[in-house]
């Protein structure tokens, strides 16, 4: 990679006047980003604000204003006594559904999506192409009209209604944008590194653990975000192929917004849905940091 | 029986064969090159010695073993690519002792070879750098550590000078001869610089269209070509061939010569004898074109033909000059001092104990 040089006469030379006019677009442009970013970012603020207030003072109007009296009850109560369904349980029992689901889910399609990739690019074969052709093909059935198949196999399987039952949809889902994700990126990757390493005396998976994971980083990361957040939000599978004491957040969720007789209580609502949505934020906070890095990495390494 | 046996090796690709039955029987301690232009099967055949591409038919064994069931690792050779191959991930200390963890290796005994090897090609400084942090010499002699430690029966290179720049290639390649003369391994070196070829080899095989066109020393290579793609693609700059027919002159069999003018020169050449009235291409290197007193006084057969000067083209040491024959640009090799220039007649001399001539259809050699 080059380095940029900087010319250090256009620093010095640079005068009051030009750093004037030069700052008077900069700061339209950043009026208009941060206009912009509290657009984006008001719907979280109510969310928040809503969710810390007792329901009278929802009820009452004002959505947009602070609380009077701060109260963290609305969460407690969505954690763990809101009425879900017929059972008074909140959500925890739901959210840690879905984390079962979630995490097992997403290692599995990222490992198998990982090793699919390095079959495809430095283990061809006869027909390999075709495969990953029928792969792609996969990942863009609509959701729709596998669900009746679906449940035939769950049922056959006897994993219907349960969390592995929901693992094994979402990991056959998966896999298709993993593959796809991962064999695009090896195909990149140097193939005399492969025979290097078969020399040595390197097997097949001390290659794949060794040669390739390693750098892999990049990519596993867009991944995890990817199969996170889908296999997190997804509610269609998680509606149809549950139980009730097998449900996902977002039918949970769904549950807690329609199933509460009486008072609607929107406070309680508000903090449910930042709890659902939390783990995905988190994802992207602490993986994107990684993201970024890892695209910076290859490309000083060159 | 030789060291490295190729027997009727094949490979083909689906329908498209890129290698044709090849035979190369390589002794022990040989420098065997593999060169051709670009496509024409040399890493393919390197491959296959190597293990990572399958021979289709024939068989290729070490030591009397057939290697045709034997995995890359098991072959006991050593491979050093274009590209280095070096893991990305490692440091060059762990890049030069992976193959030997590979094999099971403990660690002291790890130790001490990296050691050696990085003394003998004086990377110690480097060990515990990642690959991207060297230059491309760097990288070059870290690919040849790693191979070094195997104590392999044949090492197998596969153009390994090629990304370097014109100097670095020249010093590394004096490095690999030295090398090969220290260690006295066997060694298959894959190019397509023939220079590179002439310089390293004990022996080589030329190659072209999937075919090994000529299996020879050097000297064989380069005096004797098979045919007129060895002729051409052999020594800089190439060899001058040329239309010529064959006839007889006062009982004496020669070549007959169209030149600029519509003149045509006649040169005894008694090695196509008995072949009179028959269309042959010449060819007739550089350094068998010169002025009368550069000429070999060694030769039995050096006959002068003046001609025009084309062009001269002086080149430090030598000034090559061009001449009309058969059709073509012809060009010989003077010393610097010659004087002589352009538009020139000029008395040339041909040597013509090292000319050879070859069937214009076949292009095969004749004589
Ligand atoms: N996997 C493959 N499938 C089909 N044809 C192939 C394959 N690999 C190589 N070939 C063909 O085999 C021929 C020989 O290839 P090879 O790599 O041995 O050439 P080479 O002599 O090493 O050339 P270069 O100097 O460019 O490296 C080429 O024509 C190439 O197109
Ligand atoms: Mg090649």
């Amino acid at each position: 990679m080059a380095n940029t040089s900087t010319n250090p006469s256009a620093a010095v030379g640079r005068t009051k006047a030009s750093s004037l006019s030069a700052a008077v677009p900069r700061i339209i442009l950043y009026t208009v980003l941060v206009l912009f970013c509290i657009y984006y970012l008001l719907p979280l603020y109510v969310m928040v604000v809503n969710s810390l207030k007792p329901l009278e003072e929802i009820t009452a109007g004002g959505m947009m204003a602070l609380p009077n009296e701060w109260t963290i009850a609305p969460w407690g109560s969505a954690w763990s006594t809101a009425q879900i369904g017929v059972d008074a349980t909140g959500l925890r029992p739901y959210f840690v559904n879905s984390l079962v689901m979630v995490i097992p889910a997403v290692a599995l399609s990222t490992i198998l999506g990982a090793l699919n990739g390095y079959v495809l690019t430095k283990w061809a074969f006869r027909g390999s192409t075709l495969l990953f052709g029928l792969l792609l093909f996969g990942c863009f059935i609509p959701f729709q009209m596998v669900l009746i198949p679906m449940a035939r196999i769950l049922g056959l399987t006897g994993l219907a209604g349960s969390v592995p039952g929901l693992v094994f949809v979402h990991l056959v889902y998966g896999i298709g944008f993993s593959t796809l994700y991962f064999r695009n990126y090896y195909a990149a990757f140097p193939t005399e590194l492969v025979r290097a390493a078969q020399i040595d005396g390197a097997g097949f998976f001390t290659i794949f653990w060794r040669i390739l994971l390693p750098s892999s980083g990049p990519i596993a990361v867009v991944c995890i975000i990817w199969q996170f957040t889908n296999i997190w939000n997804d509610f269609l599978f998680g509606a149809s192929f549950s139980d009730f004491d097998s449900q996902p957040m977002t039918v949970a969720l769904n549950n807690l917004v329609q199933s509460s007789t009486g008072v609607k209580e929107y406070n309680v609502h508000f903090a449910g849905a930042i709890m659902a949505a939390l783990p995905t934020l988190l994802v992207y906070i602490v993986a994107g940091r990684y993201f970024v890095r890892g695209l910076m990495a290859g490309s000083v390494k060159g | 029986m030789g060291f490295l046996d190729i027997k009727q090796a094949t490979k083909s690709y689906g329908p498209v064969k890129v290698l044709h039955e090849t035979d190369i029987s390589v002794e022990e301690g040989e420098f065997l090159v593999l060169v051709g232009p670009s496509g024409c099967g040399k890493s393919t055949l390197l491959n296959m010695i190597a293990g990572l591409e399958e021979v289709t038919t024939g068989d290729i064994s070490i030591k009397g073993r057939s290697m045709n069931n034997v995995k890359p690792a098991e072959r006991n050779i050593a491979m050093v690519f274009q590209s280095y191959a070096l893991y990305p991930n490692m440091t060059v200390k762990g890049n030069i002792s992976f193959g030997m963890e590979m094999q099971g290796v403990p660690k002291p005994e790890r130790e001490k070879k990296i050691a050696q090897v990085a003394d003998l090609l004086q990377i110690g400084q480097l060990l515990d750098r990642k690959p991207g942090q060297l230059s491309g010499g760097q990288r070059q002699r870290v690919a040849m550590g790693r191979a070094l430690t195997r104590e392999p029966d044949v090492f197998l290179f596969d153009e390994p000078l090629s990304n370097l720049d014109a100097k670095l290639r020249v010093d590394m390649r004096t490095e690999i001869k030295k090398l090969h003369q220290k260690l006295g391994t066997t060694i298959v070196y894959v190019t397509h610089d023939q220079i590179e070829a002439l310089t390293l080899s004990t022996r080589i095989a030329v190659m072209y269209g999937g075919y090994v066109q000529q299996l020879g020393t050097p000297k064989e290579i380069y005096d004797n070509p098979a045919n007129m793609f060895v002729a051409g693609f052999m020594g800089s700059p190439s060899m001058n061939l040329f239309a010529a027919k064959v006839v007889s002159e006062n009982g004496r069999t020669a070549v007959e010569i169209a030149l600029a003018d519509g003149q045509k020169a006649t040169i005894p050449f008694d090695k196509v004898q008995g072949q009179e009235g028959r269309d042959v291409i010449l060819g007739i290197r550089p350094e068998a074109i010169t002025d009368r007193d550069g000429a070999d006084r060694n030769s039995q057969n050096v006959h002068v033909v003046e001609a025009r000067v084309e062009i001269t083209e002086p080149a430090g040491s030598d000034t090559f000059v061009v001449l009309q024959m058969g059709g073509k640009d012809v060009t010989g090799r003077f010393r610097a001092d010659v004087d002589v220039s352009a538009g020139d007649r000029f008395p040339f001399a041909f040597n013509m104990d090292k000319a050879v001539a070859f069937d214009p259809k076949t292009e095969e050699r004749v004589a």
